[in-house]
């Protein structure tokens, strides 16, 4: 394959080669050597992939791609009076932001798997779904077409809900797995039913084709609804945030670090649905609004849940709700000051920054957690907090690698944590002091939320039922290195980061106008 | 336990009748109601009507599991591999390379009402045939893995 035709068709083959590594999975998969190769390989190759896309979008603009065309930018064909029929991808520089965030945590979680789930059986099942997964969620932030966001969503719930059901656990992880699956179905029928209203009105399902017939009519504020009420559920703010403790807490933790991304890939489908399909012309004080309260729900209520938990992945699960709110609270004061220019240059903009960095962020030191955190249970066996102590006699990378994640998640200096919370307090200062001051308490709460589980984990004597514990296997220290050293790297030097990632990825969600006349120019 | 002769014979004289006709829902796909899935389907409640008349510890063959597991994902892997083999021949991923070439499935559709000629459309029947496996394979699985702990005693294979 030559390098001009990999360019050419890098985004059918970003999820063209997850998705042929999971059909050849039952069969090639039986023995060890083979499903390791296998999935670390198609694993790498996507990420790799993913990098080059996102290189390319950020270097020279919006990237087009219509399935099944005579060429890759053929957007609108002669023969169509006008509309986009076919399914595309339009890759502006969000989506390039968000496929490299499933790059990184993807790559890192399958180097952890290679060892963390090895004592299980029936892992061609398991890698199957992985890899389906990872390409339902590079499909969900990549598509420029409502009804194949729909089915990519159903791709990544599914997957993700068998996942969850891996290690049965006595029906517990049944029972959550049934609940995600039951509520995710759910959710994708109300997408459904909008995406049924819009096809109804404007005999269109492409994002950019409906956004500029978008009359924003009685119907259109129902389909606005039911879009907000599901997506808001698939991310987990709070008051539809019930399945994430279970889901989260009861999947394998490669599988928990990500479904967090899944998460963040139905948040993204949430602002790509108020800002691009919507724009300016929804009533965005209210909206923006809705979306701020929905965020310091997650966001406080998330954190007094996760103080008296004793189980380390469902406190963990907690605050991943928690943390969801500073995303939402970002970027709701961005849309509240939508239609009014001034505000949204002064600090509009900086809020949805971030936001946006702060979905990064989370991805990374959270993913990092969830991982730990499966580090725990793989050494010690239980993951109630209270039968656990003295492990980091034993685990010193574990810890240090515990350490990093729990400081950036409680936002302190010089961990990511801190840099987007820091561009979320600043921002929404200027918006309205009571939200940052809350915001500024939820960190507080979060930090002495972990310095209980660090306590409780790590600290004290030796215990003498973990006294042959040993530290983790290398592929597993080395998945959560990689998102360790990106945590500090991105504390450290956050302004170029902002500047060439956040900022332009920002400016892509806002701009609306270069959205749709990147799929309607393309004829 | 085990059904009745009458059962297992009538079973038996089905099966291919059942199997001829999900073909022709599945092959047929692109011109009449029906395609992959559904053709698939009926395909599968051939496998399960013989795993109802008998055991599945009689059935031999393509009718075990590990074939099952190759059809659902060699399906899979045709369907996709179709899809990729348009990237070779200079296409767009999923573009229908096989379409009015004249070569198989390549014959050009008449103008207006015609009876339809099943050597037409490309790549769709190709892909209707890939789900029709696939389909076959995936719900045939599902159901002897739930009888299978019914009849063996929770035994998993």
């Amino acid at each position: 394959m030559s390098w001009e035709l990999l360019r050419l068709h890098a985004p059918a083959l970003l999820i063209a080669v997850p998705l042929v590594a999971s059909f050849a999975m039952p069969i090639l998969g039986r023995t060890k050597l083979s499903r390791g190769i296998i999935a670390l390989g198609a694993m790498a190759l996507t990420s790799c992939i993913a990098i080059f896309l996102s290189y390319t979008v950020y270097t020279s603009g919006v990237l087009l791609y219509v399935f099944g065309a005579e060429s890759p930018a053929l957007s609108i064909p002669p023969d169509s009076g006008g509309i986009p029929i076919r399914i595309i991808f339009t890759i502006d520089a969000l989506s390039a932001f968000m496929t490299l965030i499933v790059a990184i945590v993807g790559f890192s979680v399958f180097l952890y798997s290679m060892s963390s789930d090895q004592r299980h059986t029936g892992l061609e099942g398991y890698y199957t779904l992985f890899l389906m997964m990872i390409a339902g969620i590079l499909g969900m932030v990549n598509t420029g077409d409502l009804f194949n966001f729909f089915v990519f969503l159903e791709i990544s719930s599914l997957a993700g809900a068998g996942l969850v059901a891996f290690r049965i656990e006595k029906g517990k992880a049944v029972e959550g797995a049934l609940k995600f699956a039951v509520l995710s179905t759910m959710g994708a029928l109300l997408l459904l039913f909008a995406v049924g209203i819009f096809y109804w009105q404007y005999d269109a399902l492409n994002i950019a084709a409906i956004a500029s017939r978008m009359q924003f009519s009685l119907l259109d504020q129902i389909a606005l609804v039911m879009l907000v009420a599901a997506l808001a559920m698939k991310c987990g703010s709070v008051p539809l945030h019930f399945w994430t403790p279970d889901a989260y807490s009861m999947a394998p933790s490669s599988v928990t670090a990500m479904l967090v991304v899944s998460s963040q890939a139905s948040l993204y489908g949430l602002f790509r649905v108020i800002f691009t399909l919507y724009g300016i012309k929804l009533d965005w004080v209210t909206v923006g609004w809705i979306v701020i309260a929905l965020g310091m729900l997650s966001m406080f209520v998330g954190v007094t849940m996760a103080i008296p938990q004793k189980d380390v992945k469902r406190l963990m699960a907690y605050h991943a709700i928690s943390q969801t709110g500073y995303m939402l609270l970002g970027v709701g004061v961005g849309i509240a000051v939508l239609g009014d220019p001034a505000s949204l240059q002064s600090y509009g903009m900086a809020a949805i920054d971030g936001g946006l960095f702060h979905i990064f962020n989370h991805a990374m030191y959270k993913g990092l957690l969830f991982l730990t955190a499966g580090a725990i249970i793989y050494v010690t066996g239980t993951r109630d907090m209270n039968a656990m102590g003295g492990l980091g006699h034993r685990m010193k990378y574990t810890m240090i690698f515990f350490m990093i994640g729990a400081l950036a998640i409680a936002g302190i200096p010089p961990f990511n944590g801190f840099a987007s919370k820091l561009v979320i307090y600043e921002s929404v200062y200027r918006f309205s002091p009571v939200l940052a001051i809350i915001a500024m308490l939820v960190s507080i709460l979060t930090l002495a939320s972990f310095v209980k589980v660090f306590h409780s984990v790590f600290m004290g004597p030796e215990l003498p039922e973990y006294d042959t514990g040993r530290e983790v296997p290398l592929p597993m220290l080395l998945g959560m290195g990689l998102l360790a050293g990106i945590v500090i790297v991105i504390g450290i030097f956050p302004a170029p980061f902002i500047d060439h990632l956040v900022a332009p990825a920002a400016q892509a969600l806002v701009n609306q106008a270069g959205y749709i006349s990147a799929v309607a120019g393309g004829g | 336990m085990q059904l009745s002769r009458i059962v297992r014979t009538a079973a038996d004289i089905l099966y291919p009748f059942i199997l001829i006709f999900g073909l022709y829902i599945v092959i047929h796909g692109h011109l009449t109601p029906g395609g992959g899935f559904q053709g698939g389907a009926v395909i599968a409640t051939g496998s399960v009507l013989l795993l109802v008349a008998f055991r599945y510890s009689e059935l031999t063959g393509d009718l075990r599991k590990g074939w099952m597991k190759i059809f659902e994902s060699g399906g899979l892997l045709l369907f996709i591999g179709t899809a990729l083999a348009a990237l070779l021949v200079g296409g767009v991923f999923f573009f229908n390379w096989l379409a009015n070439t004249g070569s198989l499935f390549g014959i050009p559709v008449a103008f207006g009402p015609n009876p339809g000629e099943i050597y037409t459309a490309g790549v769709i029947p190709v892909m209707n045939l890939a789900v029709g496996i696939e389909v076959w394979g995936g719900l045939s699985l599902i159901v002897m893995y739930m009888m299978g702990d019914l009849e063996e005693g929770g035994e998993r294979s």
